[in-house]
């Protein structure tokens, strides 16, 4: 097997410590230096060294020996200040306005399998609206015995569900379709989120409003948002497990995420969860909105667009080491990544660390859900060569993920939609982690 | 006479306690709880007429009114033309002019005119999201006028066409035919495309690298250094992360921060000019005029042109009105600017 490396000798291998020592410092600086803030960099650097020893052992550190802020300094709690590089972002260029835009989230800082309600990737068709609860109304209408509007409040007397379930959006990863294009798994694979969801089933709301059965086949979601985006959803899966979502993670929802209602179908591509929902109507047919004429329609090899692909197939990815991120020490590293599949519970990861040609089984950590992240991990012992890692889930179905070759082969590059090919990190002699791919 | 009474009441004891279990059995959380709802209140034919907006492909849903192309074409040059230029062209969002016939090609240009399906979809959407800072602002006989405009740039209805429901319905759009759902992701049963194998051990002769990540883009995201979290080390502490100050988002100043909120960014960027110029280059205009005793009326005039909209000054395409920022917003923003929109 040949890898191909192609690192800069002067770059040293760093042995394992808890110290910034000199290579790391010029890691650092070479970083700011990329970044046009060496100078400024280089007081903050000497402080840093000083606090670090300041506060350990055999010292006392200075935090044990004041008194500490009282309760309710934060009445609704904040990450630790030095967590301040854990956030979402954008992708620079990728969008025109911010108001029609995507931010994805740090899946490289998280852990487990629920995303902070805070880091939730953010998409929104026409800005985020500020939606006041009691004067929003749901509207059920169309093929109904019963049209009926609801209150927030009237919502959130229904029978409840709780469910944990992944959105991504069928553009994730789309930026990678011809080659790589972005660093971090941030970017190439940050929209993608997972939250404990509740609220009342889809089924529940259609009944009471006596719908259709013999006639209905789809209906159609709209947000109140600038954008009143409208999505069209197939009767079986409203019926199966659609839901009326108000609360994420124990709280009402983010607004971000649609408060104070919006529709989830789980597995399915992140647009068809209309956010700030509210109007749905049931109809005979698919309505052909523009994002699912324009947008969300995979462009194929020959000229024909799929459309309504709705479903998001079986994908994983390794979340650490990633790109972007630097290996320290040789010796024991723990690989953990993500894996879910649209349709049903993870089976299986796999994991590589020679580009695809050997393969170990990773432990899947509990619970593994249906439409849910996964979490994942495996035992790794970093040799100081160059290796190649992947990740590979098996979905219940038997699906196997599969390679940027094989998607390509039926897909082209063009189809920006539903990428979910196996994604590759090359780990350098230097421990330096970048994006890949390889030919197989 | 005891046995039977004795005998009936164990019957009826026997009969309690299968009941109690079926009580207990109703009672399980798996068991259909009482579903009498009655939440709710009936939603009235005027309420549902309006709300119930949407349009069908086969124009299903469109309602009453007219437009023609020279009708469209004002709107579309006041209104329209500064974020998707004069013809349709630019491609700042997707491009809705050009392309047709492209998309079979190597370079398939995608554009409203060479994708969309079915013409009742683009009146749907201007109707319900255009334009971007004043959704559903436009009456019926407008976004007729406009979709009349839009297709007549794509040389798809002729000059002088008025579009009405019966005709809009009726146009045959060049793509009709290209959209498929014969596809495995129609279904949660539905056939993937691939079918790969879960191979273990020399699964690949070769590994071969066939495409890495550029040196422009390894730096186009950031200081990634501050992005990550480095396992076995300290963390940088966060004031070194401040005095790097190169984060994306973090970046941003009130000033840019209320532009970006208020949809300017959708024609200006701080230093080059798009649709609109550049924030720097007005700053730089009104560098001599924002001075001394007319700095004033520099601001007075350039919040006029946010409010009310403007012209002429850097081009032919006008600003529309952004009626969205307060006066206290657009004083903000101007006074962003005029200090150099830094």
């Amino acid at each position: 097997m040949t890898i191909t490396e192609n690192d800069s000798p002067r770059r040293h291998r760093m042995p394992g410590r808890i110290q910034l020592a000199p290579e790391r410092r010029d890691f650092l600086l070479r970083a700011m230096a990329m970044s046009g803030a060496a100078l400024a960099s280089g007081t903050a650097l000497r402080a840093g060294a000083q606090d670090l020893s300041r506060n350990l052992p055999p010292n006392v550190p200075e935090w044990e020996t004041k008194l500490g802020a009282p309760i309710l300094d934060h009445p609704y709690g904040a990450p630790s200040p030095y967590e301040a590089g854990v956030k979402r972002r954008e992708s620079p260029g990728l969008t025109r306005t911010p108001q029609s835009s995507v931010s994805f989230t740090p899946l490289q800082n998280l852990f487990g399998i629920i995303t902070p309600s805070s880091l939730h990737f953010e998409r929104y068709h026409g800005g985020l609206p500020e939606v006041d609860p009691s004067q929003h109304r749901l509207m059920i209408h169309g093929m109904t015995a019963h049209p009926r509007i609801f209150t927030v409040d009237e919502v959130m007397r229904f029978p409840s569900v709780s469910r944990i379930h992944f959105i991504e959006c069928g553009a994730n990863t789309g930026m990678e379709w011809g080659n790589v294009a972005v660093p971090t798994v941030q970017y190439t694979h940050g929209m993608i989120s997972c939250s404990e969801w509740t609220g009342v089933l889809l089924s529940t709301l259609l009944e009471e409003c006596g719908f259709d059965r013999k006639r209905a086949r789809f209906v159609l979601a709209e947000g109140a948002d600038a954008a009143s985006l409208t999505r069209s959803v197939p009767i079986e899966m409203a019926l199966d497990d659609a839901m009326v979502v108000y609360a994420q993670n124990g709280e009402m929802l983010r607004p971000e995420q649609g408060y104070p209602l919006r529709l989830l179908v789980p597995g399915v591509q992140g647009v068809s969860s209309v956010k700030w929902l509210r109007r749905i109507k049931v109809g005979d047919a698919p309505w052909n909105t523009r994002e699912e004429a324009l947008h969300y329609v995979d462009l194929m090899p020959g000229g024909i667009h799929r459309q309504y692909t709705w479903m998001q197939e079986a994908k994983s990815v390794i979340t650490s080491p990633s790109g972007g991120q630097v290996i320290l020490d040789r010796g024991y590293h723990e690989i953990t990544g993500l894996a879910w599949s649209g349709r049903g519970r993870v089976r299986r990861v796999d994991v590589s660390a020679d580009g695809g040609r050997n393969w170990r089984h990773a432990m899947l950590q509990e619970p593994v859900l249906p439409k849910a992240l996964t979490r994942f991990r495996l035992d790794w012992n970093w040799d100081g060569g160059p290796a190649l890692l992947q990740s590979r889930v098996i979905d219940e179905t038997g699906y196997v993920q599969p390679t940027y070759r094989q998607l390509r082969e039926v897909r082209g590059t063009r189809s920006i939609y539903h990428n979910n090919a196996i994604q590759t990190w090359r780990v350098a002699a230097s421990g330096e982690v970048s994006n890949v791919q390889v030919a197989s | 006479m005891f046995r039977s009474h004795r005998k009936l009441f164990l019957a009826n004891c026997l009969f309690a306690a299968f009941a109690a279990i079926a009580c207990i059995a109703a009672g399980a959380p798996n068991e259909p709880r009482e579903r009498h709802f009655d939440f709710g209140k009936a939603a009235t034919p005027a309420e549902i007429a309006g709300w119930d907006i949407d349009v069908r492909a086969d124009g299903t849903g469109l309602p009453e009114g007219k437009g023609s192309v020279e009708e469209g074409q004002l709107i579309y040059d006041a209104k329209c033309a500064a974020c998707h230029g004069t013809f349709g062209e630019s491609n700042s969002y997707l491009q809705i002019a050009g392309g047709v016939g492209t998309l079979r090609s190597d370079q398939p240009i995608r554009t409203t005119g060479s994708k969309l399906n079915y013409a009742p979809t683009l009146w749907d959407y201007i109707r319900r999201a255009m334009p971007l800072t004043a959704p559903q602002s436009l009456t019926h006989d407008e976004v007729y006028a406009l979709t009349a405009y839009v297709l007549n740039l794509n040389d798809i209805v002729a000059a002088g066409t008025v579009l009405d429901r019966e005709s809009l319905s009726k146009i045959r759009m060049p793509n009709r035919d290209g959209f498929t759902t014969e596809h495995g992701f129609l279904r949660r049963s539905g056939k993937p495309d691939t079918a790969n194998v879960d191979c273990m051990h020399d699964c690949a002769a070769v590994v071969r690298l066939a495409s890495e990540i550029p040196d422009y883009a390894r730096d186009s995201h950031g200081n990634l250094a501050e992005q990550r979290r480095d396992r076995g080390v300290v963390q940088a502490p966060p004031a070194q992360a401040a005095a790097a100050g190169t984060d994306v988002a973090s970046s941003a100043g009130a000033g840019i921060d209320l532009a970006r909120r208020s949809g300017c960014m959708a024609c200006h960027n701080v230093t080059t000019a798009i649709v609109g110029p550049a924030f720097r280059d007005v700053a730089q205009r009104y560098r001599t005029e924002n001075a001394g005793a007319r700095a004033p009326a520099a601001l007075a005039r350039l919040m006029t042109k946010i409010r009310n909209g403007g012209s002429g000054a850097w081009g032919a395409v006008p600003m529309p009105a952004q009626t969205q920022l307060s006066e206290m917003d657009a004083r903000n923003v101007v006074e962003w600017i005029l200090a150099g929109a830094r």
